[in-house]
């Protein structure tokens, strides 16, 4: 079987004597260097390094970074604390606390009291969000995190709630594209 | 299928049995695993030249509470063949597979050190994955994950050579170097000690295990579709190809076929991280030999197809991409017109690096006859991948095995005859050429239809539905709380990973998490073969073989 595979060889014969007096390969390689030299000076750049933190790449749609927790029209949260998020969390890093809905909406009977999550432990996959049967729980772009200690990287609802019309918000990984 | 083993080597065994997926599993007593194990390598009947792996699983609840797996294979025919053997715990030993096969050497060591299942005849029966002065074996189910373990500085393995060379009087002929863990040209941490004989090695070994992080028995305790982005994080740089591999190995346990559109963007998400992957690996390796121009052009078409992956993913690095039956999403509108500009794009950057360095002489004398293998030792090491390619030995599982439809796109398997660090370099350059053809078959017959089957006892259903239909909320409720029912029984499924062959065993009790796991990582076989192939060389020879090899800590350690 293995002899029928098709197979191309690419042993490279001994070295010319243009190429062992190192001269040929020298030049050559000196044209590649020099001519992106020259295009990058005055041509059509092609440099992927970005000057960051001045230049920030622009990423897509789809990133996963921080979460947000979503709301509804009248800005109660819309998470029902139905722990799917949790189970579903490969961290293990979400926490929920769930009571009964306050407000006087039947709709939903339960609400979390608590909502956390260890931004340190999440490995920003994405399962939360597949898992959420409300739309309550998607991601935004937002991927530059710092902390000065890990109690501060564990965030509650009101760091993760919606801020504003979501169409402002800088959101990525969600349900829909 | 017909049984294929020849009745001499039957007479032997308890049983043997042709799985679905044409494996030959058969179950030997301890008293015979030997003979079995050498009949199996020798008989032309078989003629099993790679032990592929050895995996230890703990049945607590058996009479013969361990079980250790052998995984054999014939790159000839691409027949594979499995050896399970029992062990009560109170006599966990077996006869050391080492003289028939040298790759046995880490893998025996492995299953020592995780399963606690003992080999008689090993030369070096030492811990592998976890620190010298640890205590327990993890992957027993008995073992608590939680448990801590506190390491001191004095536990700092030192290989008894060593030592006595350090207490001998011919201290002042040689001298014992460390190199690693943490040194920029190991590219991960992964510790050398040598002896040197002036600037000659004469005589290393390797310490690994830094970077493990309990992958396999975190996988025990996480549902199916849970394992994935932990399989991201084995070998990082094509994440794409681990997903995958996983997700084929449970999909055959289930009997099911992702949607032919699934496949196709696998393939081609896969193809261009084995790129990204080898342009890491020679990049890396240009650098330490002092070639660091060509670092940056293989790292311009690098960071574009991080950008490819981040727009269909969300992930640049760790893409968890892949699902069980599937992938999360359909690609983006305008996947077909970026992947068709990156195949215009990234031929010049490989060229560059072609003029730069292949023909230049002072590359060439680096490289060329340092670190060789030849086909024999290469296989006998259980080496697979670019690696086993550059010695001479066309195997590649795309051919031997293909999965994913790739036994429709045609492409040519890159084989060097020199078996050196310079035939692996060629070997790699031309590979990432063969990945770009593939692609752009795959473009073109990319079929259209679903990303992911309809079987909602294994993919989630469409988030419209679960939004306004009970049922799709119950069948979405359920997969989330209760997991894929995976059948009862056991799978080996391996796929070409970017080192070579990435197998993943899997043992399911019928729960919604995996009972055990075993990754088979290309480079663990590989690496062990480290400590002889620079014997004789000097140091900065170590770099070089040592960056041609590419070694990635996370699917080493796992
Ligand atoms: S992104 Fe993944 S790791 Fe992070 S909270 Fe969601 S499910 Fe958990
Ligand atoms: S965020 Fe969604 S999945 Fe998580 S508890 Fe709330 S409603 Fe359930």
């Amino acid at each position: 079987m293995m002899k029928d595979v098709p197979t191309v060889n690419v042993d490279r014969p001994p070295s010319s004597l243009l190429e062992r007096i190192y001269l040929g390969p020298i030049f050559s390689g000196l044209g590649v260097t020099l001519r992106h030299f020259l295009r990058n000076l005055f041509g059509k750049k092609d440099i992927a390094t970005i000057e960051y933190p001045e230049v920030k790449r622009q990423y897509s749609e789809r990133l996963r970074g921080r979460h947000i927790l979503t709301t509804r029209d009248n800005g109660k949260l819309r998470c029902v604390a139905c722990y799917m998020c949790e189970t579903a969390c490969p961290a293990h890093c979400i926490h929920i606390v769930a009571e009964e809905n306050p407000g006087e909406e039947v709709a939903h009977e339960k609400v979390p009291r608590i909502y956390e999550i260890d931004l340190l432990r999440c490995v920003y996959c994405g399962y939360c969000v597949d898992a959420c049967p409300e739309e309550a729980i998607i991601m935004s772009r937002t991927h530059e995190m710092a902390f000065s200690d890990r109690d501060e990287a564990v965030i509650g609802i009101e760091e993760l709630r919606q801020k504003g019309p979501i169409e402002e918000a800088d959101i990525g990984y969600r349900p829909y594209f | 299928m017909q049984n294929p083993l020849p009745s001499k080597l039957q007479s032997l065994l308890l049983s043997s049995e042709v799985c679905p997926d044409g494996h030959v599993e058969m179950k030997v007593e301890r008293s015979h695993l030997l003979e079995v194990l050498k009949g199996l390598r020798d008989d032309p009947a078989c003629s099993c030249n790679l032990l592929a792996d050895i995996c230890g699983v703990d049945y607590p609840d058996r009479e013969q509470r361990f079980e250790a797996v052998y995984h054999l294979g014939n790159l000839d025919s691409g027949q594979r063949y499995r050896v399970r053997v029992g062990l009560a715990e109170d006599d966990a030993v077996l006869p050391s597979a080492y003289s028939l096969w040298p790759a046995a050497d880490w893998f025996e060591r492995e299953a020592w050190d995780m399963m606690g299942i003992q080999f008689e005849g090993h030369p070096n029966m030492k811990r592998i994955l976890t620190h010298e002065a640890f205590q327990g074996h993890p992957l027993r189910k008995d073992y608590d994950a939680s448990q801590r373990c506190l390491m001191t500085e004095d536990d700092l393995m030192v290989p008894d050579w060593a030592k006595e060379d350090q207490a001998s009087a011919d201290d002042f002929e040689t001298q014992i170097l460390n190199i690693g863990p943490s040194h920029p040209a190991t590219h991960g941490t992964l510790r050398t000690v040598v002896r040197l004989d002036g600037e000659v090695i004469d005589r290393a070994e390797c310490e690994i295990g830094y970077l493990h992080r309990c992958f396999e028995k975190m996988s025990e305790t996480h549902g199916w579709n849970q394992v994935i982005p932990y399989t991201d994080r084995l070998n990082y740089c094509s994440s794409m190809i681990n997903g995958v591999g996983f997700a084929l190995t449970v999909e055959k346990m289930l009997g099911i076929e992702a949607p032919p559109r699934a496949q196709a963007i696998r393939v081609i998400l896969s193809e261009f991280s084995r790129l990204m992957d080898h342009a890491v690996c020679l990049g890396a390796n240009l650098v330490d030999l002092g070639a660091l121009t060509n670092f940056w052009y293989f790292f311009q078409p690098r960071e574009e197809i991080y950008g490819l992956l981040e727009s269909c993913a969300g992930g640049r690095l760790t893409v968890s991409y892949a699902r069980v039956g599937g992938l999360s999403h359909d690609v983006p509108p305008d996947f077909e017109e970026r992947c068709r500009r990156l195949l215009k794009e990234i031929p010049p950057f490989l060229d560059d690096v072609d003029k730069l360095v292949t023909t230049n002489r002072i590359f060439r004398d680096r490289t060329e006859g340092v670190g060789k293998m030849t086909a024999e030792e290469a296989i006998a090491w259980g080496w697979t991948g670019p690696c086993l390619r550059a010695s001479g030995v066309p195997y590649d599982v795309r051919k031997a095995a293909p999965y994913m439809g790739y036994e429709n796109y045609d492409f040519d398997v890159p084989i060097a005859t020199t078996g050196d660090t310079y035939a692996r370099y060629l070997v790699r350059m031309e590979e990432m050429r063969q990945s770009l053809r593939i692609i752009e078959q795959a473009l073109d017959q990319m079929p259209e239809g679903p990303i992911i089957t309809g079987d909602h006892h294994v993919a989630l259903p469409p988030k419209a539905r679960v939004y306004s239909e009970m049922e799709s909320l119950i069948w979405h409720f359920k997969l989330v709380f209760d997991g894929i029912h995976v059948p009862k029984g056991s799978a080996y499924g391996f796929t070409e990973g970017a080192n070579g062959e990435l197998g993943y065993y899997v043992v399911s009790d019928g729960g919604g998490q995996p009972y055990r796991v075993k990754v088979r990582p290309p480079c663990f076989a590989i690496f062990q073969a480290f400590p002889h192939l620079i014997e004789g060389h000097m140091v900065p020879d170590l770099i070089a073989i040592m960056g041609s090899l590419n070694i990635i800590a996370g699917e080493l350690d796992r």
